[in-house]
């Protein structure tokens, strides 16, 4: 398989920079923040749906697009590079995953349509800790008759605030794993919203006897635990497509300063101090180019090493993204610790990113365990 | 009969790995360890076993010795995506190079671009069968990172070039048959335009060499002397005074030959060295430190990998620069700095042995500092940096 995208999604990706780069500057990212952090453009959000970004990884069965996780991820990417706040991580990578991979054929038929119209949005609660620690849940699902009780607490919730379903992950009994979905106004959910770094809305939500019928068990004879190492596999590689484009985008600004910027009356960028940090970056950020791909294509193809791939990618990326961000702002010298500056936007996402899913020690040591070391 | 490019690539792939698994020596498909595990060829060649001389013998006759150069100057005349198919396979088995010879990686693509057809007729079949062992002769010692203000000059004397001065780090160069030179034949010109490249047979009368020992305790390279030496016109490649357009293609394809594209040698995982030294704990390596570190290194090292499989993918859609091949040699070779700083650091005291006693060959120290090189030759870290800021990023002078 060539390590390169396809005309298709080449133009797919075109498509959404053109969108993006009129639709949605980070000036409008400032702008949603600073009118009390909304949490994202609604009509931006019907114009991604027309565009048909909500079908990309829905099969053809259901009537999506079938697009696959390379070409969500170059969506994802353009959003990076624009900023652009919207559900699709929580709606489309995630929660659309979880109800394709499952085998609750009567969910797929009522929830596809309503994600790919638009109509509906939702999102998976996963974390129960402040660091990313995947399958240690003390969250309970219990089976009383024909419904699941359901007790605990999720936190780190992604668009928590305006999603109108909730699938939450959680232990059943000793080693079983169970996906439900959830209304959010289903009596005993407790809904608390954070504005975090990048002024995103995340949620801490406690479940207090929430009663969810067996219907909304999504997988009914699927492992769940192999679920979710797979639902994990593609929330990393599609997070770091994401972080993929805020670190193409805030190279690409540095380097347009470097060139600007005068000081002792030459452009800063012709000094070697800079220049060699510039070829450095350039450098690490190849290397993120080919793992994107790489762990991108091994989901769609269903590849035996997917989940390596996305922990490198997440690594890799993680690395990255923060030598990427810190750099720049330092290669901006005092204008890139202001609010006026778009560069400390990108920083301030990146660590959102970092953190979310998993930083780059977690997936460091998850590599060392896979290789027995 | 079906010619081999109607073959589709599936089963060029099949017929492939078929013939090297039949005719690769189990012994040639280790990884190099000694210097004696390669074979360089040339006037007086010096097989180190039987299985290294079957290996070349094989390979040659089945014409993939330089398989992708056309069949008329003795190459397997492959696809590039057949050549490709060949690498994998080759680096799947961990086969060896048949030969490892300057003459393919770099003084070939430059006589293929540069030279003329009696001349590429002369040297590349030679090449391939690997009858002249060729020598670099690039820097000097005043000329290293500034190749460009190289002084062994070329003097036109009807007849001959007489060529005076001297070379410094050119690899094996009291082993070699023939040298690539560069040298200056206009005092003139701006530096850049007054380079010429000559080939001078190392039996000329004047021409003599003498190793350095470097810090690893071994010589792999020489100083190079020539005093009035005599150098047939003919030897000239391409117009006098271009020499620097040459040098500097001949260049990319060092780069990419130190950034390990096309590589087909398979070293040993770090992690698995680290298995063999340290103890662990509920199953991972003691040294906690240590263990992020190797799990970051072999992060890069693998994704590298990755990273020279997508530009070559990238290449066939005609998406290519060249100066990325300083990012290849940059990246590569700071990468094995790094891995065998790792190494040293597994090993522990064991791994600073330096000569041989009952337990170690003392090679890993003297691989450790050998390695110190890598940055430095075929141009510094920092001029590959240079080179990525002004060539690819065009941040200004």
């Amino acid at each position: 398989m060539a390590l390169i995208i396809s005309e298709e999604q080449k133009m797919l990706k075109e498509s959404a920079a053109e969108l993006l780069k009129i639709k949605s500057p980070v000036n409008s990212l400032r702008d949603l923040r600073d009118q009390n952090y909304i949490p994202y453009d609604k009509s931006l959000w019907n114009e991604m749906v027309e565009m048909g970004w909500t079908a990309l990884i829905i099969p053809e069965k259901f009537n999506g697009l079938n697009f696959g996780y390379v070409g969500l991820g170059q969506i994802l990417e353009e959003t990076g590079k624009n900023l652009c706040k919207s559900p699709l991580i929580s709606s489309c990578l995630l929660s659309s995953s979880v109800i394709n991979l499952c085998d609750n054929e009567v969910l797929k038929a009522r929830e596809f349509p309503l994600i790919m119209n638009g109509k509906k949005t939702m999102t998976l609660a996963i974390e129960e800790n402040s660091y990313h620690k995947p399958y240690d849940f003390r969250t309970r699902a219990k089976l009383e008759g024909g419904n699941y009780r359901i007790n605990g607490f999720k936190t780190f919730v992604i668009d928590g605030s305006t999603s109108d379903e909730i699938i939450l992950v959680t232990e059943i009994t000793e080693g079983e794993m169970g996906f439900f979905i959830i209304s959010k106004e289903q009596k005993g959910i407790e809904i608390k919203n954070n504005i975090l770094l990048d002024s995103g809305t995340y949620s801490d939500i406690k479940f207090n006897d929430v009663i969810v019928p067996k219907e909304n068990r999504m997988n009914i004879k699927i492992n769940g635990k192999k679920l979710l190492k797979d639902i994990l596999a593609i929330a990393y590689s599609g997070i770091a497509s994401e972080m993929l484009g805020i670190i193409l985008e805030s190279f690409d600004i540095t380097v347009s300063y470097l060139k600007e910027r005068q000081q002792f009356g030459v452009p800063i960028g012709s000094y070697q101090a800079l220049q060699h940090r510039a070829s450095k970056m350039f450098s690490e950020i190849q290397l993120c180019k080919s793992i994107v791909i790489k762990s991108l294509q091994s989901i769609d193809y269903g590849d035996k090493e997917r989940y390596k791939y996305s922990h490198l990618a997440k690594a890799k990326l993680g690395k990255t993204i923060k030598l990427v961000t810190n750099e720049a702002i330092q290669m901006h010298g005092g204008i890139g610790v202001t609010d006026d500056a778009d560069i400390g936007f990108y920083m301030k996402r990146a660590r959102v990113l970092q953190q979310l899913f998993g930083d780059y020690n977690f997936h460091l040591d998850k590599l060392a365990t896979l290789n027995k070391y | 009969m079906k010619s081999k490019t109607d073959v589709s690539l599936t089963d060029f792939r099949k017929e492939t790995r078929a013939w090297l698994e039949e005719n690769c020596p189990m012994s040639m498909r280790k990884p190099i360890k000694v210097a004696n595990d390669f074979y360089w060829g040339g006037r007086n060649p010096k097989f180190n076993s039987k299985d290294q001389k079957i290996w070349f013998e094989r390979m040659l006759e089945k014409k993939w010795i330089v398989p992708y150069w056309d069949i008329k100057y003795g190459g397997g005349g492959l696809s590039q995506d057949q050549n490709n198919i060949l690498t994998q396979e080759m680096s799947r088995l961990g086969c060896r190079k048949p030969i490892y010879s300057f003459g393919i990686s770099m003084l070939g693509p430059a006589l293929l671009k540069f030279a003329s057809e009696e001349q590429k007729m002369k040297y590349l079949p030679d090449i391939v069968e690997g009858k002249i062992w060729w020598c670099q002769g690039y820097s000097e010692p005043n000329a290293g990172s500034d190749l460009a203000g190289l002084q062994t000059k070329a003097v036109d004397k009807g007849d001959y070039f007489e060529v005076t001065g001297s070379k410094v780090w050119t690899s094996y160069a009291d082993k070699a048959d023939y040298i690539f030179c560069l040298v200056r034949t206009d005092f003139e010109a701006s530096k850049h335009n007054g380079i010429s490249f000559l080939l001078i047979d190392m039996t000329y009368d004047g021409v003599s060499t003498r190793p350095i020992k470097l810090i690893s305790g071994k010589s792999p390279f020489c100083e190079t002397f020539f005093d009035s030496v005599k150098v047939p016109k003919e030897n000239l490649v391409g117009k006098l005074n271009e020499g620097w357009t040459i040098a500097k293609y001949l260049l990319t394809h060092e780069r990419q030959m130190i950034g390990g594209i096309g590589e087909t040698d398979i070293k040993k995982k770090l992690h698995q060295i680290a298995l063999e030294n340290l103890p662990l704990i509920n199953g991972k390596l003691a040294d906690g430190i240590l263990r992020n570190e190797i799990s970051n290194f072999e992060m890069d090292e693998e994704i590298f990998d990755l990273t020279i499989q997508r530009v070559t993918d990238e290449a066939k859609t005609g998406n290519n620069s060249g100066a990325l091949s300083s990012f290849f040699k940059y990246y590569a070779t700071e990468l094995n700095m790094s891995r065998e700083e790792l190494i040293l650091a597994l090993s522990g005291s064991d791994g600073l042995v330096f000569e041989k006693n009952y337990k170690s060959d003392g090679n890993l120290a003297r691989k450790f500092c050998r390695s110190k090189g890598n940055s430095i030759e075929g141009g510094t870290s920092e001029i590959q940096l240079n080179i990525i800021s002004k060539r690819i990023l065009g941040l200004p002078s």
